[in-house]
């Protein structure tokens, strides 16, 4: 059996995934980033061998992406995250025609055609408004555990509206709702809408073509879902590997190599 | 004698001026605004009446200024942070036609009339990259606070670029910068470098012109107004020391005068406003 791996190494956090020939995931692993982005994707991808059970010499083709892509200095090539993203989300929800992924530090809208190739996209990454660090600046100043935000907002009753745009202004904003006794759950609901909104308007210039397919590290959050789904009118498809939908990805790409590189290569012995 | 007091409510400092109908400064105080901006308010006109050697009974009047003006009870009436910017600067350096104020949450820039009369204005107020947020926020990155700022710039060798974009992105190039085994000295200069390309920016939308007079928080960092008069090329006005600070405040205060002058010249002498401020 041969295997191909993808490394995503994303701003925050980095994953990487193995399948086997049939496509299927025969591992995983998921490490924050950190400052050394090469001992980063190391540690992944030896997480991953180690989880599948599988030996280094096994994996034929490795590829890397997100934004420290080029630091997978075992990679064999490498590919952007956004036909990484588009790939796997139409692998695991073939009727996917958008994609938007919402990761640490920034936010893409993604329209894809039914094979997966990307048509279009556009992305927020230039400010961290409607990125995952807005929720983690309101989880910094509320004191509030990340994966607990989603739960907690979803108890809000009457949601608070957050009118600032900077994520750095809206850190005082939510203390000052906290400070004028708004309840926690409110504020919450207020900085996830806002960051759905924001995501929408994104949404909105690459056109929303159903179905949308929700990926990156933010899919995590029940409360994130909820908000997107409400904004954008429908429903979002969102699995257990959306976190993992990059590495998934550009684990399918390098397998797609495994698969060329078999075929006769009768051109290589034609040259002189 | 008629005394005025210029309270300026800012995002991040709160600052006080009190002053005589001689335009003479009796008597200052500056606090973090915190979260009860009214508090904090009322706490620096005290500190300025006991700095002069008053008490609440000799003050006339009592003009609010900057983000929380609106929000203090005891005042007599409230205006702009440019109204009170452009009076400050103009009292300080006379042919001033172009202000910049870089403040804890704001970058503002305004051009003037002859009269002293704000003509233009641009507001950098959606976005942190342009204000101090993004210095206080590059130091906590360093690991520095934001009182060490001023002393980590001074043994600066050279800036490296940083790009200012977002206050938040800025987190991984300064990890990046560090990694790299740049200075800190160096990336918190290359923030400052990134803030005063900012300023010039807003600057020229303003039509700029000189005399160019620099206030607010930020400007205390005498590196900042060498690098805007670098790329301006050409000079401008610093109010000396923590005055750089106090400036709205001033022209606030120095607006109450003229405005109790004004009722007293329309024959309304008796009509001078009894002091508005009552402690609890």
């Amino acid at each position: 059996m041969a295997y191909a791996a993808g490394v995503d190494v994303g701003s925050t956090q980095t994953k990487a995934v193995l399948i086997n020939e049939n496509r299927e995931i025969v591992g995983r692993a998921l490490i924050d980033t950190g400052a050394n982005v090469v001992m980063a994707a190391q540690n992944a991808f030896n997480e991953m061998l180690r989880q599948s059970g599988v030996r280094e010499e096994e994996v034929e083709y490795i590829v890397g992406t997100g934004y420290g892509r080029y630091r997978v200095t075992f990679g064999n090539s490498q590919v952007t995250e956004i036909s990484c993203h588009g790939r796997g989300a139409v692998h695991m929800f073939p009727n996917t025609r958008t994609v938007i992924d919402m990761g640490g530090q920034d936010t893409k809208a993604i329209r894809v055609s039914p094979t997966g190739e990307i048509f279009d996209f556009c992305m927020n990454d230039k400010c961290a408004a409607g990125t995952g660090r807005f929720l983690g600046a309101a989880a910094a100043a509320l004191e509030i555990p990340l994966d607990r935000l989603g739960p907690i907002a979803l108890e809000s009753k009457k949601p608070v509206r957050i009118s600032t745009t900077c994520t750095v202004f809206a850190e005082s904003e939510v203390l000052s709702w906290l400070g004028k006794g708004k309840k926690i759950e409110d504020i919450l609901w207020g900085v996830h809408q806002s960051i759905a909104l924001r995501s929408v308007a994104l949404l909105r210039r690459v056109g929303v073509e159903e179905e949308v397919t929700f990926t990156g590290g933010v899919t995590r959050n029940l409360g994130m879902i909820r908000a997107l789904e409400e904004n954008v009118g429908t429903r979002l498809n969102v699995s257990e590997e959306s976190h993992f939908m990059g590495a998934l990805g550009a684990a399918l790409f390098a397998l797609d190599h495994v698969i060329a590189g078999r075929a006769p290569r009768v051109s290589a012995e034609a040259k002189p | 004698m008629i005394i005025t007091a210029g309270i300026d409510i800012g995002s991040t400092y709160t600052k006080g001026v009190l002053v005589d109908d001689t335009d003479k400064i009796l008597g200052r105080d500056m606090r973090p605004t915190g979260f009860k901006l009214i508090e904090a308010a009322r706490r620096t006109l005290e500190e300025c009446l006991a700095a002069a050697g008053l008490n609440e009974a000799d003050l006339n009047y009592v003009i609010t200024t900057g983000m929380g003006r609106h929000m203090v009870d005891f005042k007599n009436v409230a205006v702009t942070d440019l109204t009170a910017g452009a009076r400050g600067a103009v009292t300080l350096f006379p042919n001033t036609r172009t202000i910049l104020d870089v403040g804890g949450q704001t970058m503002k820039a305004s051009r003037l009339d002859d009269s002293a009369k704000v003509r233009s204005f641009r507001l950098n107020d959606k976005c942190a990259a342009g204000t101090g947020a993004f210095l206080e926020k590059t130091a906590r990155y360093l690991g520095f606070k934001t009182e060490e700022i001023s002393a980590l710039l001074v043994t600066s060798k050279e800036p490296v670029p940083i790009s200012g974009v977002c206050a938040v992105f800025a987190e991984s190039e300064v990890i990046n910068h560090l990694s790299l085994g740049t200075p800190p000295a160096d990336i918190m200069r290359g923030a400052i470098e990134s803030l005063s390309d900012r300023s010039v920016q807003l600057m020229r939308r303003v039509k700029a012109e000189p005399e160019f007079t620099l206030i607010g928080g930020i400007l205390r960092f005498p590196i900042m107004a060498d690098a805007i008069k670098r790329q301006l090329g050409c000079d401008v006005n610093v109010p000396a020391g923590e005055m750089v600070q106090f400036v709205a405040a001033l022209g606030a205060a120095l607006l109450g005068q003229r405005r109790l002058r004004r009722l007293r010249e329309e024959g309304a002498a008796a009509a001078i406003p009894q002091p508005a401020y009552r402690p609890d």
